[in-house]
């Protein structure tokens, strides 16, 4: 026995599911109060390793694990979920598992719920006592404010923007008062950069406070910042433990990937000026929670176009906007012509191509193989993949042209896949965003809007997608406008920067410009009077 | 052993559990005094009969729009095309008759004079119920537009309410066939007409097999297979894959420049001509045309069939139709009948009921696991 346990102990634990090996002879410690941080690609093993601390049901019912698990000294077997809460572990999930109906402090306190003493007790037992709603709401706003955030606590989850379900979910499981162990898994993923700022120093403050946490992130920077040691794996192993005071973002992104990664390949390069092939005048776009408000710009043809700033602030409108997946209005033009608004048909037809932020919900068919969700944008509005029969009378489907297309891209954008009759449900986060980018890349757009490319994938995947929206623009000279909450990653790819603050834009930027530049812009402190009427909404 | 738990995994348990079961049926009618060879053919007919008809779940279900409850809507199309053409006939006949038959009519009541009158008058029947299966299920689409989400709930009484309104328009409806009208009051139609004289048997009998007490009805299989064909090759094209985007993930087809709201019209307009198609393939068998709260039920047999194929609220294919037609209407003809001999009772209507509502609610309560 070691003079002291540390509070939670992991010892050779390996994992396999039909034979296939997802983890293998994992260690390490944590003490009370440290920070880990646990970083590897997507399909290192960081998912299945926090479902066998959390005893989620899917690893029993597909065989158990190997190893051990001590939880203060005691071996800790978890057979479900609540064991080990009951053991003082919490967990945030990647997705988000909280009531849409419900305010936050009901979800924040479900099934913990402060009460009241009724008469009907006497007759019924505990469970019928009545609610105190006033206690709830202290417990829920202490437990949100430990967070040092604000998010007032009757509004229902299905109204809250990402930051603050995020926010609410973690809420959840500081109140539980024996939380020891904390699991974050990504939750930085859906923040923009000012609420993870808010978040990781909250992380901190709770750490201070004795509990342990594991962090598990993409976002490299933090777990630099935040962790006091990080873990590094990659095909289910332990490649590396660390202090990230030893280390550089670098160099774990390179054991995380198991090869060197070249800094930013970004030689700033020069381009001429030339005709602008997009122009948008007094757009205002009603989209829930990035509501546009009356934005301005034009986009010169072969331009890597960025659009950034805070969250809910109107950035990804824009380009929903003009794709016509919102209510919007004012004037758009894209090559010359007239776009007219409110339509998709009639964007797409006018060779814009559109990748959604919102993968899942509006950019893939999940339950339909690679090839459709591929082929299907370009067979609709192009006619492509389609043989004509009885004198164009009959459009059929040409599925080994899909097919064939299906694999050009699967090869070309390197999608992991069994084949190319894979349904998209089955695929990672970064094989569905390449299989949402060939879907626009098959229409041959002239100009291609991305929202969010990067958003939840792994660094590997990541530069992957960058590199090949650059690489787009530059063999088939593609304008493209790309949205995102990562200023680093538009600076890396991007030609000029827009910064969207309050539905409107504060500055447009050469990428080149500092930092600092974009950070004051996306602060709102920018040139256009903040005060003039609420353009647009007539 | 890979490749057959492969075809296992593909075909579902719950199908090769009927199946088996079905199997024993057939090998349990020599020991219980029923006769093979025509448990064989009932099973066959019944299959030819509702086989249109469960077809007519599949374009809602791929749009989306869930299982088509709504049946009774297209069955009553079917119905004003097989009365409007018996009408037709004995109208011609009448004036054939009389001597009296002039231009349109001297040609209708030539027609009907040869060998093909059968196939004419049914032909005249399905001409008349798709435009009358187009208008309702149009109508019927621009409902279910407005509901989404919550279709199945509303078809069903869509469906309802379709009936009961047509319960009124059959006694009120112009119609004055002898053969059709009730024989006292001389007007509205009788809750049972036969098409013995008009189009019974057309299609089932053509190419018929009969070997003994077997009986093939080769014609009827033909029709439902080329039915089958023709919805495959629907969704084959372009309008069909949008459909099928359509039900799969609306926002992404919207996305992609879909209407759908169209799509989902196309769809439950499809659904409603093949109930139209398939109720009049069923009485061409049965003999019969049923009037009044005939169609009230239909649909359930139909969704439970579909169902038990492996299709889910959103996805079915053409092998979900056969499987599905085959498994439910095999085990609703064979379980009373070897039952009732077996217990040497009559109750065969008793069980066949709770065996069909079983079987119903069987197959309702896996409509959401069941994936293929």
């Amino acid at each position: 026995m070691p003079d002291k346990e540390p509070l939670l102990r992991v010892e050779a634990v390996g994992k396999e599911f039909f034979g296939n090996r997802v983890l293998n002879d994992v260690n390490f410690s944590l003490e009370a109060g440290e920070i880990l941080g646990l970083v590897g690609e997507n399909g290192a093993g960081k998912s299945t390793l926090m479902n066998i601390l959390f005893g989620m049901p899917v690893i029993p019912q597909t065989g158990g694990y190997e190893g051990k698990i001590w939880i203060e000294g005691k071996e800790a077997r978890f057979e479900s979920p609540f064991d080990a809460i009951d053991a003082g572990i919490g967990m945030v999930h990647q997705e988000f598992s909280l009531l849409p109906g419900f305010t936050a402090t009901e979800n924040i306190l479900l099934n913990r719920e402060s009460t009241k003493y009724n008469f009907l007790v006497e007759a019924f037992g505990d469970r019928i006592r009545t609610l105190d709603r006033k206690a709830m709401r202290h417990r829920a706003d202490e437990a949100i404010s430990l967070l040092g955030f604000s998010i007032d606590p009757d509004t229902p989850a299905s109204e809250m923007p990402v930051g603050h379900k995020q926010f609410t979910e973690i809420a959840r499981e500081i109140d539980r008062k024996n939380t020891k162990i904390l699991v974050l898994d990504e939750p930085t993923a859906v923040l923009a950069e000012s609420e993870a700022e808010i978040l990781i120093s909250s992380l901190r403050g709770l750490a201070a406070r004795g509990i342990a946490l594991i962090f598990i992130s993409h976002r490299l920077q933090e777990v630099m910042d935040l962790c006091d040691k990080i873990i590094v794996l990659r095909d289910g192993t332990v490649v590396k433990e660390t202090k990230p005071a030893d280390a550089t973002v670098f160099q774990i992104a390179s054991w995380m990937v198991g090869r060197n990664v070249e800094t930013r390949g970004a030689e700033r390069r020069r381009r001429e000026d030339t005709e602008n092939v997009l122009e948008v005048e007094k757009l205002w776009v009603d989209m829930p929670g990035e509501t546009v408000r009356s934005v301005t710009f034009s986009v010169q043809k072969g331009e890597i176009f960025g659009i950034g700033g805070l969250a809910g602030q109107g950035k990804l409108g824009i380009a929903n906007g003009i794709m016509g997946l919102y209510q919007a209005g004012g004037n758009v033009s894209a090559m010359g012509q007239k776009v007219t608004l409110n339509s998709p048909a009639g964007s797409l037809r006018l060779n814009m191509a559109f990748v959604s932020e919102d993968r899942r919900g509006v950019g893939l068919l999940l339950d339909e193989p690679i090839d459709w969700n591929i082929a299907f944008t370009a067979m609709q509005i192009q006619d492509k993949f389609l043989k004509k029969m009885l004198g164009g009378l009959i459009k059929w489907r040409d599925d080994a042209g899909m097919r064939e297309a299906a694999l050009d891209y699967i090869k070309r954008l390197e999608i992991r896949c069994t084949s190319h009759k894979q349904r998209a449900v089955e695929l990672s986060g970064g094989n569905q965003q390449k299989v949402c980018l060939a879907k626009a890349f098959v229409v041959g757009p002239e100009i291609l809007f991305v929202s969010e490319p990067t958003r939840g994938i792994d660094v590997g995947a990541k530069k992957l997608v960058l590199d090949t929206i650059r690489s787009v623009n530059e063999e088939f000279g593609t304008t493209i406008i790309i949205t995102s909450s990562e200023l680093e990653e538009l600076r890396s790819v991007c030609d000029r920067i827009a910064i969207v603050d309050n539905g409107r834009i504060s500055g447009i930027r050469p990428a080149d410009s500092l930092a600092e530049e974009f950070g004051v812009l996306m602060m709102g402190e920018s040139p256009v009077a903040v005060s003039d009427t609420v353009g647009g909404n007539d | 052993m890979v490749k057959f738990k492969k075809f296992i995994e593909n075909f579902g348990w719950p199908r090769i559990i009927i199946a088996i079961f079905l199997m024993c049926l057939f090998a349990a009618t020599p020991f219980v005094g029923v006769r093979l060879d025509t448990s064989i053919s009932d099973t066959l007919v019944r299959v030819g009969m509702n086989g249109v008809l469960v077809l007519a779940m599949v374009p809602m279900v791929q749009s989306g729009c869930g299982l088509n409850f709504g049946l009774p809507l297209g069955i009553i199309s079917g119905l004003i095309g097989a009365t409007t053409s018996i009408q037709i006939a004995t109208s011609a006949d009448a004036i054939a008759k009389s001597g009296a038959a002039r231009g349109l009519w001297s040609v209708i009541a030539g027609a009907l004079q040869t060998g093909s009158r059968g196939a004419i008058l049914f032909a005249a029947a399905i001409a008349i119920a798709i435009p009358c299966a187009a208008v309702f299920g149009f109508i019927y689409a621009q409902i279910l537009n407005r509901v989404k989400g919550e279709e199945m709930m509303i078809a069903t009484y869509v469906g309802f309410s379709s009936v009961a309104v047509m319960c009124m328009a059959w006694l009120l409806l112009p119609f004055n066939s002898a053969v059709m009208v009730w024989g006292y009051g001389g007007s509205g139609l009788r809750t049972t007409i036969s098409t013995d004289g008009f189009w019974r048997h057309v299609l089932s009998d053509f190419q018929s097999v009969t070997i003994g007490k077997f009986y093939l009805p080769t014609g009827m299989f033909l029709f439902f297979l080329f039915m089958v064909f023709l919805v495959w090759a629907f969704f084959r094209t372009k309008t069909g894959t949008a459909i099928t985007a359509v039900g799969s993930n609306p926002e992404f087809a919207r996305a992609s420049g879909i209407n759908v709201d169209r799509m989902r019209t196309i769809s439950v307009m499809l659904s409603t001509v093949l109930g139209a198609v398939g109720i009049l393939v069923y009485e061409q068998s049965f003999g019969f045309i049923q009037l009044y709260m005939g169609p009230l039920y239909m649909a359930f047999p139909a969704v439970a069939a579909i169902l038990l194929g492996g299709a889910s609220v959103n996805k079915a294919t053409m092998v979900n139709v056969i499987v599905g037609t085959f498994l439910f209407q095999g085990i609703l003809t064979m379980t009373p009948s070897v039952i009732n001999n077996l217990l040497k009772s009559d109750m065969s209507e008793v069980i066949r009921i709770i065996v069909s509502n079983g079987m119903i609610l069987y197959a309702l309560t896996r409509k959401t696991q069941v994936k293929r």
